[in-house]
Parts: structure tokens; sequence; C-alpha cells
């Protein structure tokens, strides 16, 4: 499968309109949540959205190389876009849980994260999460060299605990916990699948090659 | 000195004739399509009642907060859920059969309900999520319709029913189902027959929205809120404990009693404060300690002596 390729000048260009899109919501719910426009539980409401954005960025930087494996798209190229706004929405949860839910009464937060699981949890995602921000500048890529790749191994439990941490926060788990839950498991049981299903198409290209000439013949 | 010319109340249009005004447009807008698509959705209208005498003296939760931030699992698990997606339900007719352990087994329609003596309650609302509200609800005594029925001297509970129809409930229908239906709640009799206990069938002067419960509801202030069954078709008075829907999907989260307790954690989250839903955005919101029996110990206390409540929760 092959899409039309976008031509290499607009490159930079589309990846910065996607760390643009990709703030929108949070920007846009927290000017609704500010001038009073959101009904009900404003502060929940902003809280969930900006950690089911969190959950929709990591899913998306995780199906980036199955594309490129499967169906050949490579968007590697949006890959650490997608990887900072699923850290920067994690960070505005937390931020939106501490500030405006719990209104920095650190004694209260302290205990969420070591008495709630589903917060101790969550609390684990950011805290690999930092890392994974701070090197991913080209520069640490480099640095780093194959380390780099190793450590950035960290966005699958980082994914799998923002897909539990959704669902253990909640009375009932529902379609869209299992929703976000089952995509998390299919990317991740993609990893290790993978090696396999990459063995195969080797040697079927392989054999495609020896077969080649062959198959000229017999025409 | 010019005379002051006071409104007369003849003059004001009253809430419940803009609305039946509404409808009528309404319908009218909808006529064209009536046969297409057959629309039961039903607007609250005004609802007359009596002051009950129970206010808080708290500040009211703004309308339209208490009817868009809802908990009503049988039209979604979201808290939008509820208001936006109850439209095709239709409350009217409605009856409630109360039967079991009772002399008089009795159909009840909604006007022989609304005969039962209306009254106007503010009582505060605790979620078990941490959050509360204070809500006018419209109301008679539960204890009223109990009395109608002549209770045998066995009857120990009172076990609720909502009612299960997938046509009208999307929560209700498709593959993922997040609970058992019916919706299922119990009382002691005498926390049933206690004066804070009533069935609710209005809330802010007119009748309940599809969203709260419509056409009647159970509302136990003290209580968590998950106890305030909805849209009851079926009272049954039992001499066992009867089952309650939360308390049977996770009996370590929820238990039967559900009495507001600050000092019983919910194993995922603290119970000693509360938020106060209230316009505003952000900050309109605000942080309060939670109150044991949610500040009505005065009036129930009394109902749980000797009762270890952290094993009764």
């Amino acid at each position: 499968m092959a899409l039309p390729a976008l031509p290499k000048r607009y490159h930079a260009a589309s990846i910065w309109a996607l760390y643009s899109l990709g703030l929108v919501p949070a920007v846009w719910t927290f000017y609704l949540g500010a001038t009073g426009q959101l009904i009900g539980n404003p502060v929940k409401i902003f809280e969930h959205l900006l950690g089911e954005w969190a959950l929709r960025f990591l899913i998306l930087t995780l199906a980036i190389s199955p594309l490129r494996d499967l169906f050949g798209i490579n968007w590697v190229r949006y890959r650490r876009a997608l990887g900072l706004l699923a850290f920067w929405y994690v960070a505005m949860h937390f931020l939106a849980y501490m500030v405006l839910d719990k209104r920095l009464a650190f004694g209260v937060i302290v205990e969420d994260v070591f008495k709630r699981w589903f917060i101790t949890i969550g609390m684990a995602a950011l805290l690999m999460l930092i890392p994974l921000a701070l090197t991913s500048n080209t520069w640490s890529i480099r640095r780093l060299g194959p380390g780099w790749v190793k450590l950035h191994r960290l966005i699958y439990p980082v994914a799998a605990a923002g897909a539990l941490h959704f669902c253990l926060a909640v009375k009932v788990i529902g379609p869209e916990q299992l929703v976000y839950a089952g995509l998390v498991s299919l990317l991740l049981g993609w990893r290790l699948a993978r090696p396999r299903y990459m063995a195969w198409k080797r040697g079927r290209r392989q054999a495609n090659v020896g077969l080649a000439p062959a198959r000229a013949l017999t025409k | 000195m010019r005379p002051s010319h006071p409104i007369r109340g003849s003059e004001i249009t009253s809430e419940s004739a803009y609305l039946n005004r509404r409808d009528v447009l309404q319908l009218a807008a909808a006529g064209g399509m009536a046969l297409a698509a057959p629309s039961f959705a039903w607007a609250a209208t005004g609802l007359a009642a009596k002051p009950g005498g129970y206010d808080p003296k708290e500040e009211i939760t703004p309308e339209a907060d208490a009817t868009s931030y809802n908990n009503f699992y049988e039209f979604g698990t979201g808290k939008a859920d509820p208001a936006a997606k109850s439209g095709d339900f239709n409350p009217r007719p409605w009856s409630i059969k109360v039967d079991g352990l009772v002399g008089k087994p009795t159909e009840f329609d909604l006007d022989a309900l609304m005969a039962l003596g209306l009254e106007e309650r503010i009582y505060r609302m605790r979620c078990v999520e941490a959050w509360s509200m204070v809500i006018p609800w419209i109301g008679f005594p539960l204890s009223a319709l109990i009395d109608k029925v002549e209770p045998l001297g066995s009857a120990k509970y009172v076990a609720f029913e909502t009612i299960v129809r997938p046509e009208e409930m999307p929560g209700q229908r498709g593959i993922f189902q997040p609970l058992d239906w019916p919706y299922v709640e119990g009382l002691r009799l005498d926390e049933a027959r206690h004066k804070l206990t009533i069935l609710a069938m209005g809330m802010y002067g007119k009748t309940l929205p599809n969203q709260n419960g419509a056409p009647i509801r159970l509302v136990t202030p003290w209580k968590y809120g998950f106890k305030g069954i909805k849209s009851i078709v079926r009272i049954t008075l039992t001499e066992e404990q009867p089952a309650s829907t939360w308390n049977r999907l996770a009996p370590g989260e929820y238990g039967f009693y559900a009495n507001v307790n600050p000092a019983v954690n919910h194993p995922r989250w603290s119970q000693a404060m509360e938020n106060r839903i209230g316009g505003g955005g952000f900050f309109g919101s605000n942080e309060r300690p939670t109150l044991p029996f949610n500040g009505y110990g005065d009036e129930v206390a009394s109902l749980y002596a000797g009762m270890d409540l952290k094993a009764n929760f």
C-alpha cells in the first residue's frame, strides 16, 4: 500500500502543524473551563480530557512502526512529535490534578500517590516519560547511540501503565477503557510478534527473488 | 411621588406555561417528520409543591449543573451521557408496582403517587465519587406509600427496581453492558420509613428531567448518591436483605448501607473531602470536608446505634 508521498519541502511544516494541532484540545478546553463554559465538573472534565489525549498520543506513537512494517507507510518523522505530545499531555494531566483538582494539598497528593494503586501507576508512567522527553533531541540520539533505543523502550511500560491507570480509575470498566486497553495490547503484542513476521517477510522476499528468473522462463 | 407599579403575578408567564408553549412549538416543528422519526422527548414541566421545611441554607447547585452532570448508566457511563442520550425515554404513562410482604399489593400510577402530598425539600447530595450538590427536590415521604400497602410484620427490607427499556435507554443495549439490569437497590424498612427518605418526582420546581430519574426516584440524603435509584417501577417488601447493584458488582467498594462516612475511604479514593459542584469554571467549585451521614447525623445516627459503621459501610 502506498500513500501519495508528501513532498519533502513540506516535512518540517507538517511536523510543526502536528505540534500545534495536537495542543488544540488542551488549549480549547482550558479556555472553556477558565471562562465557565464547562458545565458540571469543569476540573474533572479538563483533567480527564488531558489524560485521554495522553493515551491517544501514546497509541499513535506506538502505531508508527507497525504502520511501516505492515503497510509500508513511513511516518517515522512524526514519531518524536507524537511522543512529546503524549508527554506534554501526561504532564498537564498531572498538573491539572495537582493544581486545579487537589489545590496543591501536598499531603493529600502524597497519600494518593502512595496509597491508591491507579495513581501510583499513573505517576510511574509520568516519571518514566521524563527521561524519554529529555532525550528526544537529535543530540541525545547521537550521544547515546544504541543505548538510546534501549532507553526508549520505556515507552512500552508507559503505554501499558497508562491504559491500566485508565481502567483502574473508573467505577466500572466501560467500552472506552476496553478500546484503549485493546489498542495498547495489540500494539505491544505486535512488538512480540514482529521478529517472526519480519523473518517470514525476509524469507518470502528471498524466495521471490530466487523464483523470479524461473517465472520469467515459464512465461 | 410616582406610584410604584408592582407587576401582578398574573402578568408573569409561569415557567410551566412557557414550557408548554415550547412543547407545542417543538411538536409543530417535529410534525413534518413525525412519521419518519417518532420522538418521545418529554420536557420537564412545572410541578407545584408545598415547602417541606428542609433547607441546609447552603448555596443551591445551579440547575444546569444538576441536570447535565449525572450518573445514570442506563443511558451510558459518561457524565454527559444521561442528558445527551435520554431524549427517547418516555416516562409517561408510568406506574409503580408495590408488592411483597404487604397486606394490600397495589399498582400506583403517577396521579396516585402525586396525591401522596408533594413537598419541596432542599437536600445535600453526596456522590460516592467525592463530589456533591445541593438540590431542591419535590417529592413525598416514602413512608406515605409504604403505609398505603400495609406492610406485614415479617417485612424487614424494601427492594427497589429500575425500569428496563433497552429501546429507549442506550446504555441497556449493545454488546457492552456495564451493569446487570435492572438496577436494583434496597433499604432496611426503618430507613425506608425514615422521615428524610423521599420519593422525588421533581426538582427545581419542575418534574424530573429524564437524566435525573424521571418520573420518580429515591432520595436518601445521608447515603451516597448511588442509593438514589432512578425511574423506579417496582418496590418489594422483603424479609431478607435485598441485592443492590453496586454492592453486587464490587462488594469491597460499595456496601449495602452506603452511608456517607468520611472515615471510611473508598479503596481507590478518599472520602474525607468532597468537591461541591458549582457554576463558574475551574474555581467555581470548592473542596469541603465531608460530614458523617452527609450532615444528617442528628436525624439518622440513631438508626445505626450499636453498629460498626466501618464493617457495615
